[in-house]
């Protein structure tokens, strides 16, 4: 009814092609950013901000990496936590080492840090294919949270050996560290997690996004067709590494303040596989969606026996949830193993052709 | 200049001049190497039969020491004696094993036929998730000890005297490699001669062939899982004795996924070969490279990085099949 698209006729491929080939869906879009950005913050309380949004937008852009090279490039990675790693203590070092430099520049440049580290790491993917490939970015992840607990330099000789971020502003208004309000930090997140969104649906309908995806379709047809492989898998792990390292930097900057190396440990990187998997593989949107669930349900869960009024051990609720999510996460897979994105485009479909059948 | 004597010489000299240091690093060097091998085998197994890379056989360790343990401290008070217990217990175990087989075979796999592999991977971290959370609420999350005295398992060391040092080897330790020899062999012997074990080698082989000359996928899929979850327990009851039982046991299940790089994931025989391979190399890795170089603790990351050296050079593991790729 609403979701109509009669009258809206596509007079040139450019048009076809478009970023919004609806225009329902540029006005549901709008809405949401307006969501974001005016009416979540005038209802949010600070724990909100804490234990829902800004871990959701966090999460959703490390998905939205491992996305690039997984549903992408076709590419599995079970590292992923690894070089979020890389990028929170390559940001952590730039501003020690350079403690004026603005935040927001220290975040992007800290993101090509973990680029390269996981262009290194990505340079098997030429010769190793399949779960053997994935076998091996468990070798990363392994060797990095290792070299974050021995290189004492990464941490500034801290006796604890964790990253503990300080106070920093811009312009006088406090962005990191203990005192800065949550939802300074929400719009920051917010604020960098649309830039890199919007440049990621770009690059993947762009010329990079179709090579990755001849690549993931079938590797040895790409390279026939004229195809450099060493450039389209290690631009899609630069890119890849690149998003997530960010989300990592913002991950200790933005939400934790401090981060000890086990953080990003390997539960982590499932974590992530987890919401790109659920969310949808190949699609932007599915980060976002998988994200609310995986982030935003042990919270639910954990506050679901309060409000029904039931009395249960923090312990016993803690192994319950686990429970709970280990049996969602088989049902998502058996019901729609294409992921929330896939369950989000059949109901546009329908919406679309509402209310008749054909 | 004193770097590269460190690296190139050092070492050596040190193995020569401790000749029973060396030899005792080499023993639990095999230790490990059998039990990363009997993990790895119940990796082999699943993947073969069915494709799935089964992230659950680390948490089947855990889960089924665990029940072992949890089975056997539950039924002492009753019957009075341990040993007893012991024996009851065992039995249940594997049949809750066999449960957890015919469980995943129908809540998980069945419905998820003829998915890509990455589904079903995922499929078995969420068998993970839910293992560790109905681990942790039905036995509690807290350490305990292997009921080994109970099992029959020996505790005591044998010692030698080779090259007029000192060698020690603890008796748990042969234990473990003996039972592992015989769980190989008879696994061997189950795969090769039985008319259930060729089943299972024929659809490793051949899914569509397998099911038209009137192999059961259900039926053997459960076997599989099953003979999975034996191997588990063996595993648990093993590592257990050395480490005791806890959810910490689960990681594990990760020193056993660059032994699947070396040997192969279709291989038995590299499973075994790989797991010793590694088990050793990390030993001399840590205590003759590792440590003087780098902090220690490299037990985490060695086994992949070399795994992952390897595969350059064969991107199919040691053992695998060789990999035939048409457009």
């Amino acid at each position: 009814m609403f979701y109509r698209t009669s009258g809206q006729f596509k007079t040139t491929y450019e048009s076809d092609q478009a970023l919004f080939p609806i225009k329902q869906d540029m006005i549901l879009l709008v809405v949401i950013l307006a969501a974001m950005y005016v009416i979540f913050p005038m209802f949010a309380s600070e724990f909100t901000y804490k234990a829902l949004l800004v871990p959701v937008l966090i999460y959703s852009l490390a998905s939205l990496g491992l996305n690039i090279l997984t549903g992408y490039a076709g590419q599995l990675s079970l590292g992923t936590a690894g070089f979020m790693g890389v990028g929170a203590y390559a940001c952590y070092k730039i501003t020690t080492i350079f403690p004026e430099m603005n935040i927001v520049i220290a975040l992007f440049l800290s993101g090509f840090f973990s680029a390269a580290v996981g262009v290194a790491f990505g340079l098997p993917s030429l010769r190793i294919k399949g779960f053997y490939l994935a076998i091996a970015t468990l070798a990363s992840q392994f060797f990095l949270v290792w070299l974050f607990e021995k290189w004492a330099w990464l941490y500034n000789y801290n006796a604890s050996g964790a990253i503990e971020v300080r106070t920093m502003d811009i312009f006088g208004l406090v962005v990191t560290g203990p005192t800065a309000s949550p939802v300074v930090q929400y719009y920051f997140v917010l604020g960098i997690v649309s830039v890199v969104t919007f440049a990621m649906i770009n690059l993947t309908r762009g010329r990079y996004g179709r090579t990755w995806k001849a690549v993931r379709d079938m590797d040895i047809a790409a390279e026939l067709v004229g195809i450099n492989l060493m450039r389209a898998k290690l631009s899609a792990f630069a890119v890849s590494s690149y998003i997530v390292g960010i989300a990592g930097a913002m991950m200790v900057f933005f939400w934790k303040g401090a981060a000890e190396p086990n953080l990003f440990d390997i539960p982590m990187s499932f974590q992530i596989v987890f919401i790109a998997i659920i969310g949808g593989l190949g699609s932007v949107m599915g980060n976002f969606l998988g994200a609310i669930l995986i982030v935003a349900l042990p919270v639910v869960l954990n506050l679901l026996p309060e409000l029904l009024g039931l009395s249960i051990g923090s312990a016993t609720m803690e192994h319950v949830n686990v429970m709970v999510i280990g049996s969602l996460i088989i049902m998502f897979l058996i019901v729609e193993p294409h992921g929330l994105a896939r369950f989000w485009a059949l109901i546009r479909e329908k919406l679309i052709i509402w209310p008749f059948p054909h | 200049m004193e770097t590269l004597y460190t690296v190139l010489i050092d070492p050596f000299v040190q193995m020569f001049a401790m000749p029973d240091f060396f030899l005792q690093v080499l023993w639990e060097g095999l230790v490990s190497g059998v039990l990363y091998s009997l993990i790895a085998l119940g990796f082999v197994l699943i993947f073969k039969s069915s494709r799935i890379f089964n992230f659950a056989q680390g948490i089947m360790v855990v889960f089924a020491a665990l029940s072992l343990v949890g089975l056997h401290s539950f039924l002492v008070p009753y019957v009075g004696n341990q040993f007893v217990a012991a024996a009851i217990a065992m039995p249940l175990t594997l049949g809750i094993m066999y449960a957890l087989a015919m469980g995943v075979e129908r809540m998980v796999l069945r419905p998820l036929v003829g998915q890509p592999d990455i589904i079903l991977f995922m499929a078995t971290i969420g068998i993970t998730m839910f293992l560790i959370g109905f681990g942790e609420f039905v036995f509690g999350g807290e350490n305990k000890v292997m009921i080994t005295e109970a099992l029959g398992i020996p505790t005591g060391a044998i010692e030698f005297t080779p090259f007029d040092g000192f060698l020690l080897l603890e008796e748990k330790d042969v234990f473990a490699v003996v039972m592992a020899i015989v769980l190989v062999v008879s696994l061997l012997v189950f795969l090769n001669k039985s008319a259930m074990g060729r089943a299972i080698r024929a659809l490793g082989d051949d899914h569509t062939a397998a099911l038209s000359v009137g192999i059961s996928l259900s039926t053997i899929w459960v076997l599989v899982w099953f003979i999975a979850g034996v191997i588990a327990l063996a595993t648990g009851i093993v590592w257990g004795a050395r480490a005791g039982v806890s959810f910490a046991l689960e990681v594990i299940a990760y020193k056993a996924l660059p032994v699947l790089m070396l040997g192969g994931l279709e291989s038995v025989s590299g499973a075994i070969i790989g797991g010793i391979a590694i088990g050793l190399l990390e030993k001399i890795f840590e205590i003759y490279w590792g440590q003087p170089l780098f902090g220690g603790n490299t037990e985490t990351w060695f086994a992949f990085i070399f795994a992952l050296i390897v595969l350059l050079f064969r991107p199919q593991g040691l053992f695998g099949e060789k990999i035939i790729e048409r457009v």
